[in-house]
């Protein structure tokens, strides 16, 4: 199958501070490809060498099968990319910002409108084109941002957290937009912090301190990594948490939703009767305590505080 | 006003020009309660916020907090309440340490009797090894951390919070729930807008903005109640044409995709065993549907539903009891970003 992003051992370092250390990964094309990681795990910076906007330390990459030294120019007309943060003219409306995204790729100008009709309608903007994109509010702006990306129909869109900060409808909304795009053809490459969102993704990497620490499918991250996960029901559920975290048999235990979500130690056989256990030693009442697939964000978390773990004991 | 409650709000009114943001609120918090704020963008949670905060001037309506009143004393409010802002707003060019330092300096709290708060709270929130640090070079968890910290030092009574956790990674924001949820037990009375609904559910209550109102508000287990309409896990192949299909169903009400699954919600009369027929008639099969317990988020996107067929059952500009103003739950108030000099977390003016 084609490959829309093809790295391997990419590598960049910030004079003693290695951001990006060595990753390999591909993207096939019609992809929704999700780069997950903790803050500061390096994944805008890898985004931002796949960009071409940064140059490497070392290693390869090929996007849209174009070099990512030597080609950096056809990359950037084939992509599309919505940075983290704000990224519009706050001074000029929402279809003066797409029309100068138009122009910067050099899309002819009947071809633009067009566009801005098209994606308007698609994203909601319609009544909000004349707008003064600085009056807006962030799901607005961030529709906005995403039309700029796409105006010049890119094959390959990098979007670095989309619906940071979005209304759960507008969250809706924007996912149903991405699953539309990758139907049409379009590879996505997205990073969220939203783990009910990885599950859109066909593909999912977690990236920590520089490295691709896990890769699959999502199904396949929440099969592969995390065993032994509990679900709490419990009152009073700070005392349940305490009693939890200070238990010897348990790996990790957090508030999750109005409930608490357990992973024991590998070694416990039967986990609920543990919980229960422990539980019932410490005199809280347990209304439910049931062995549950783990969710996401239930590995995402295992992940990253293993990923901590194995950086504190290899540091002196 | 009663001594019990932390934070008493009646008939709440901002307006910027000829946009309403907040329009007639009230809203009440007990001591020591976790209240959640949610609704969709710019419903005029930050508006409240602020005017809670007496940062911002309301056109109209009482505000008291901490039992001070917000309009007449702003300075007393100021403070007992710390506030954490939906952006970073400390001084990126000082280190941790001098971050806290500076805020304690503002709040007036004496040098002797914030040094301990201070090892206390870096420790709490394991931010020691990094009291050196400068903010600029601190990540965006660990950022959050510290202006929960900050907004700590001087022991409010009542905690205000703007988003705290957005562009926050799921570990972070764990680590951060952590330290919040221990706070009640200290006395604190929080009050926190949020766009997740997952930490929405973790507030005792909540209350649902919609254009600078409060459209309901009640316990996360109450408001999922309050969803009379059934939801179903299915699987289905191809999953978009099954999607476009059910959507096309009149007694569906919506579908929402969460990876290999679809998330249908049917009507409250809707015979389930229809909808699995149409499906395996248009050959794109069904995999065991399951119901599901509707979360708050099927909360929130109902009420979204809600207020959009009561606007149509009214007409535009007829209802004077919602605005009436026509903007579909999704849609813009207007509601202006806040000036960036109102970020700053409100140390009292005078001394």
């Amino acid at each position: 199958m084609a490959l829309a992003v093809e790295v391997s051992n990419l590598v960049k370092r910030f004079g003693d501070f290695t951001a990006v250390d060595g990753i390999s990964f591909s993207v096939s094309k019609g992809e929704v490809f999700g780069f997950l990681g903790p803050n500061g795990a390096g994944k805008s910076t890898t985004i931002r060498m796949l960009c071409g906007l940064l140059l490497p330390t070392s290693g390869e990459a090929r996007i849209a099968e174009h070099d990512i030294y030597r080609e950096t120019e056809l990359i950037r007309r084939s992509i599309g990319y919505m940075p983290q943060f704000f990224s519009l003219y706050p001074d000029l409306t929402v279809r003066e910002n797409i029309e100068f995204y138009a122009g910067m790729y050099e899309v002819p100008r009947a071809r633009a409108r067009e566009r801005v009709e098209e994606l308007s309608g698609r994203l909601g903007l319609e009544g909000l084109l004349d707008r003064m994109t600085r009056t807006l509010s962030t799901g607005w702006r961030q529709r906005a941002a995403l039309a700029t990306a796409l105006v010049h129909q890119p094959p390959l869109a990098f979007l670095d957290e989309p619906t940071s900060g979005v209304d759960p409808v507008t969250r809706r909304q924007f996912w149903e937009f991405i699953d539309d795009l990758a139907r049409e053809g379009t590879t996505v490459f997205v990073t969220t912090h939203v783990m009910d969102e990885a599950e859109h993704c066909t593909r999912l990497v977690i990236m920590h301190d520089g490295a691709i620490i896990a890769e699959g499918t999502p199904e396949e991250m929440r099969t592969r990594y995390v065993q032994n996960m509990v679900e709490v029901q419990a009152a009073p559920l700070w005392e349940a948490l305490e009693a939890l975290q200070a238990s010897p048999l348990v790996r990790e235990a957090a508030l999750f939703g109005d409930a608490l979500h357990v992973q024991l130690r590998e070694e416990v056989v039967d986990p609920a009767e543990a919980v229960r256990q422990a539980l019932g030693e410490a005199g809280v009442a347990v209304e439910a305590a049931e062995c549950i697939p783990p969710t996401m964000e239930d590995v995402f978390v295992a992940l990253a505080r293993g990923g901590e773990e194995a950086v504190r004991e290899a540091s002196p | 006003m009663s001594g019990d409650l932390a934070v008493q709000v009646r008939g709440l009114r901002k307006a910027f020009e000829d946009v309403v943001a907040v329009d007639g609120l009230d809203l009440e918090v007990g001591t020591g309660e976790i209240m959640g704020l949610v609704g969709p963008d710019g419903a005029g949670k930050t508006t409240t916020l602020r005017m809670l905060c007496g940062i911002l001037l309301p056109d109209a309506g009482e505000v008291r907090v901490a039992g001070h009143d917000a309009v007449r004393d702003p300075e007393e409010v100021k403070a007992r309440i710390g506030y954490v802002p939906q952006r970073f707003s400390l001084h990126r060019d000082l280190t941790v340490n001098e971050n806290i330092a500076y805020l304690a300096d503002l709040y007036t709290v004496p040098p002797g009797t914030w040094t301990a708060r201070r090892e206390e709270l870096l420790e709490i929130t394991q931010m020691a090894p990094f009291r050196d640090r400068l903010a600029a070079a601190l990540s965006g968890g660990m950022r959050q951390k510290l202006s929960l910290i900050c907004a700590l030092i001087h022991r409010p009574q009542v905690l205000l919070l703007d988003e705290p956790t957005t562009g926050v990674d799921p570990l972070s924001r764990r680590d951060f729930w952590q330290i919040l949820y221990d706070l009640p037990r200290q006395g604190v009375t929080m009050l926190l807008c949020t766009p997740y609904m997952d930490e929405a559910a973790r507030c005792n209550r909540v209350a649902f903005l919609h254009q600078g109102q409060i459209l309901r508000q009640d316990t996360p287990a109450a408001l999922r109640e309050s969803i009379h309409s059934r939801i179903f896990e299915v699987r289905c192949r191809p999953q978009h044409l099954a999607r476009e299909m059910l959507k096309r169903l009149p007694l569906v009400e919506g579908v929402e995709v969460f990876g290999d699954r679809l998330h249908v919600t049917l009507r409250p009369e809707a015979a389930p065993a229809e909808a699995w027929r149409a499906l395996r008639e248009a050959g794109v099969g069904e995999l065991a549907p399951r119901e599901v317990e509707p979360s708050l988020e099927d909360v929130f996107v109902a009420m979204g539903g809600e207020v959009e067929n009561r606007k149509s059952e009214v007409g535009n500009g007829e209802d004077g009891e919602s605005g009436g103003t026509g903007v579909s739950p999704i849609l813009p108030s207007g509601e202006p970003p806040p000036p960036r000099t109102g970020e700053t977390p409100v140390p009292p003016g005078g001394k």
